[in-house]
């Protein structure tokens, strides 16, 4: 057994999960501020890589030009569904919220691929995908510089974000908002354009998100699948936590890649697609609201 | 006009129970099934039956299973097509190793294996409720279908992964033409549907909505939620089992674990919900809406000259782009639709 | 609200049984809140009981451990005379509880007729099998308790909205139909959670009346919290006061009128 590979195997797992991460977090700030689980998450993290690498293919724009160009994109695109969607269902019970997520994921996927196309593109960002030299020379341990970088973004990102929500008048307004809808309506916050700017944030994040995993993976329709994974990081992180997500991430993505590699073998491979539901399940089971999700008590 | 009910008292309890109280609508009924049983076989042509019409029964029955635990019972499910998967596999494998097993108690047994994982499944739904319970649906859909992937024995060891569907035969006659298909799957699918909506009438259906709509009421007046829950596993299982064994059998040709993936359990739920969450009219809308839809836009994209991917892409957007309409102009979907459709025909032709 | 002389006369002609329900010594508390201490009181067969007491004296709670919702962490309850540290729901709908909720918990998704019939549940001995075939027995049955629940339907005067769904009804009826729903399952003891909160005048006239002809016609023993003191003091036999979780008062209402702890902690000078 050897141990350099063993924390090869971990700290890549470990980088993937804060991938998964940063897509979660999308999810967390809108579940927290609406109460809508945002299954279009994914959808918008493949909008958005595709909408900048093809400004970049098809309009010749360069990288530095494409973002800036991209996140206008997005929060278009987030107006567009506060205005269009979650105006008119503003009552619902949140599973209906949900489906109509669910549907919203779709439409933004032949969205995408219509506006696009369909086949695989390669994204190249400035981050090298080679080792750090210390760590193969010190440690002899193959950690890529972009996981690293990948993980630095991510952590800048919460880092900003939580000043975002604790520190400004508008992330005041979101954590209002996310506590109760009626009430923040009662003190004259503009609930609407809450949620707007909300869903252009969730869209920026995705953009992060998207152009990471577009990087690493190649911007492809499969990118939608990593809202999936988000699933399993979010129950147990909790859905309204974002250290939660990422210690969630940080979870499912180790141990995802060690069942692969070290059970894996044993029963013929492929263990990756359902290891980790399969584990959030067995999480929920011993405690249903998540690691740091609020216990949801009901009176009678 | 035609459609009124004024004349037509019901003088017992067991009239007014009739699944069909309306005169009107039991004649209708009447004509629509001799239409499905006598005309459409000899009218319709073989691409009909075989690409239209079987599907739309088939995934009607899954969508009635689903709609069995996400409707009735409230439970959000994702994992459809992996009971679907069960109730293939099982079936073929009964019909491979049980020589001379009538088919359809095959599928029958098909069923009662995914009405048994669906039972082991659905025991999570105890402690955990909602979109937690959605998220681990996805566990039953990707862990069940990787396993019928793995175990050799249950594809019996095929290289490919890929088996063929065994004939379908009763005592000898062979269901291979399609309208032999059409005819055996239209026959088990009203059979199941009438069953499914007896139970939703009855205490069983009762219980259901109870633990749906208020669980801790329901506990105080003696429904047991555990029971009642896998109760809704069990029974909305073994109706996608089935309806999984149909689909490989009479539509398919080949029993594949790749055909029973999360695409398809997204589908079977769109159906319902466009449909009409909660009803068993609304199944079958469903499933003729999501069936027909790809179908108008094909020849849609066909008259305007445009590439099938752009179909496609054009498909995905159409779908999504309805679902979200359906939710917010009638959340009840086209079953409601169609009752509210019915109370302006008792009115028709006067406006009020 | 005043009720007139002959029914105060009826009340007083009522035969109290011996007691069927006896609380001892009951303490719940959730995490560190004690929302119920040391309460101690008993029911007796075909009575009228009122739990009355400020908000948050811990009355609904008092209710859901009769009822099973919540076990309590000390005392025991003997109900026809078998003691149990608490019970859960289903034993204790089984044995013969029913009751209404304070924020109405009737089933949004189903018809009166269907809500009612609900009740009836713990009756219904046939299978999900024969219930899908929907032949013979089953069928039988569910006619039986149909015309049981339309019974209750008659006497709760509600025939026109029997195919509504509920969740279009006004507050008023809904709180009749959730009465219904109750008295379906031919409950012994009906725990009644504040069963004329938000109604006008005449809708509580016609819910006390109901009450009393529970009572009266059926026999049923009945618990009851509300904050109507004037409902309270002329439709029950015994009144308990809660404050706090504590029990501050237990007897007849003139005894309970007069006591100062009930006077200080709710009534006032009245």
């Amino acid at each position: 057994m050897n141990i350099s590979f063993f924390f090869e195997v971990l700290i890549g797992g470990l980088l993937s999960g804060v991938m998964y991460a940063l897509v979660a977090i999308g999810f967390v700030l809108i579940y927290k501020a609406s109460g809508v689980f945002n299954f279009a998450q994914g959808a918008m993290v493949f909008f958005a890589a595709l909408t900048c690498v093809g400004l970049m293919d098809k309009f010749g724009f360069s990288l530095w030009l494409a973002i800036p160009a991209t996140v206008v994109a997005m929060i278009i695109l987030g107006l567009l569904i506060e205005r269009v969607v979650l105006r008119p269902l503003v009552n619902q019970p949140e599973i209906t919220l949900f489906m109509a997520t669910i549907g919203l994921a779709f439409f933004i996927e032949g969205l995408a691929q219509l506006m696009w196309g369909s086949q695989v593109h390669r994204l190249e960002l400035p981050i090298e995908d080679v080792p750090l030299q210390f760590l193969m020379d010190k440690f002899n341990i193959i950690v890529s510089q972009f996981d690293v970088t990948a993980a630095m973004v991510c952590g800048v990102m919460v880092l900003v974000l939580s000043l975002v929500f604790s520190r400004t008048k508008v992330g005041r307004a979101l954590r209002a908002v996310a506590d109760d809808h009626q009430a923040a309506l009662a003190v004259g916050i503009p609930l609407q354009r809450i949620w707007g700017i909300l869903w252009a944030v969730a869209g920026m994040v995705a953009l992060v998100a998207g152009l990471l995993w577009g990087a690493r993976n190649g911007v492809q329709f499969a990118l939608t699948f990593i809202a999936l994974k988000a699933l399993p990081v979010l129950i147990l992180g909790g859905f309204t936590s974002v250290p939660g997500a990422i210690v969630g991430g940080l979870i499912i993505g180790a141990s995802e890649k060690l069942a692969e590699v070290y059970i894996g073998p044993m029963v013929g491979g492929g263990i990756e697609g359902w290891f980790p539901y399969v584990l959030a399940l067995l999480f929920l089971l011993v405690r249903p609201e998540g690691l740091f999700g609020e216990k949801i008590i009901r009176r009678i | 006009m035609f459609y009124r009910e004024a004349g037509q008292f019901k003088t017992s309890y067991q009239a007014d129970g009739q699944i069909f109280p309306i005169r009107q609508d039991r004649l209708a009924l009447g004509a629509t099934l001799i239409v499905a049983v006598v005309a459409l076989p000899l009218l319709a042509s073989p691409y009909m039956l075989s690409a239209i019409l079987i599907p739309f029964l088939i995934f009607a029955l899954a969508a009635l299973g689903l709609n069995i635990l996400t409707g009735y019972a409230g439970q959000l499910s994702l994992g459809t097509a992996a009971f679907m998967a069960v109730g293939a596999f099982a079936s073929y494998n009964f019909i491979l190793r049980v020589p001379g097993i009538p088919v359809l108690l095959a599928f029958v047994l098909g069923g009662l294996c995914a009405a048994m994982v669906g039972i082991a499944f659905g025991l999570p739904s105890l402690r955990i409720r909602g979109f937690y319970l959605a998220a681990s649906t996805l566990a039953t859909q990707f862990f069940v279908v990787w396993c019928l992937t793995k175990i050799g024995w249950l594809t019996n060891y095929s290289s490919s992964g890929v088996i063929t569907a065994q004939k379908m035969e009763i005592l000898g006659y062979a269901f291979d033409t399609p309208e032999r298909k059409y005819l055996l799957v239209l026959f088990v699918v009203a059979i199941m549907a009438l069953l499914a909506k007896n139970m939703v009438r009855s205490n069983v259906g009762r219980s259901w909505m109870a633990i749906r709509d208020m669980d801790v009421a329901a506990e105080v007046i003696g429904f047991r939620p555990l029971r009642t829950k896998l109760m809704a596993f069990a029974v909305s299982s073994f109706y996608c089992g089935v309806a999984g064994a149909l689909y490989a059998f009479a539509y398919l040709g080949t029993v594949e674990p790749e055909a029973y993936n999360l695409d398809l359990s997204f589908r079977i739920l769109f159906m319902i919900i466009i449909g009409g969450v909660g009803s068993i009219l609304g199944s079958f809308l469903g499933s003729a809406f999501i069936v027909l839809l790809p179908v108008f836009l094909n020849i849609l994209a066909h008259g305007l000259g445009l590439p099938t991917s752009v179909a496609s892409n054009l498909e995905l957007m159409v779908f999504g782009a309805l679902i979200i309409f359906f939710l917010i102009v009638e959340p009840h979907g086209l079953a409601r639709l169609w009752q509210i459709g019915k109370e302006k025909l008792r009115l028709w032709p006067f406006p009020h | 609200m005043q009720m007139n002389e002959p029914d105060a006369l009826l009340r007083a002609t009522r035969r109290i049984g011996p007691v069927i329900l006896d609380l001892k010594n009951i303490s719940l508390s959730f995490g560190g809140v004690k929302a119920l201490t040391d309460i101690s009181f008993d029911v007796r067969q075909h009575e009228i009981r009122a739990i009355i007491g400020p908000n948050g004296a811990g009355k609904s709670s008092m209710l859901n451990v009769i009822n099973g919702v919540y076990r309590p962490q000390q005392g025991a309850i003997i109900h026809k005379g078998q003691q149990r540290k608490g019970m859960d729901c289903y034993g204790a709908a089984k044995s013969g509880i029913a009751r209404t909720f304070q924020n109405i918990a009737l089933f949004k998704g189903m018809t009166v007729l269907d809500n009612i019939m609900t009740g009836r549940n713990l009756k219904m001995k046939s299978n999900f099998l024969m219930q899908a075939l929907y032949w013979g027995p089953a069928r039988r049955e569910e006619i039986a308790h149909r015309v049981k629940a339309e019974e209750i339907i008659d006497f709760l005067e509600i025939q026109a909205i029997r195919k509504t769904p509920v969740g279009r009804l006004p507050y008023g009826l809904q709180k009749r139909v959730e009465l219904g729903r109750a008295l379906a399952a031919e409950p012994e003891i009906l725990l009644l959670d504040e069963p004329m909160a938000g109604m006008n005048v005449e809708e509580k006239q016609d819910m006390c009346r109901f009450i009393l002809d529970v009572n009266d016609q059926f026999g049923t023993t009945i618990v009851l919290i509300e904050h109507d003191m004037g409902v309270v003091m002329d439709i029950s036999d015994r009144v308990v006061v809660l404050d706090y979780g504590k029990k501050i008062g237990d007897g007849t209402p003139d005894e309970v009128r007069s006591n100062q702890d009930v006077i200080n902690a709710y009534l006032g000078t009245h």
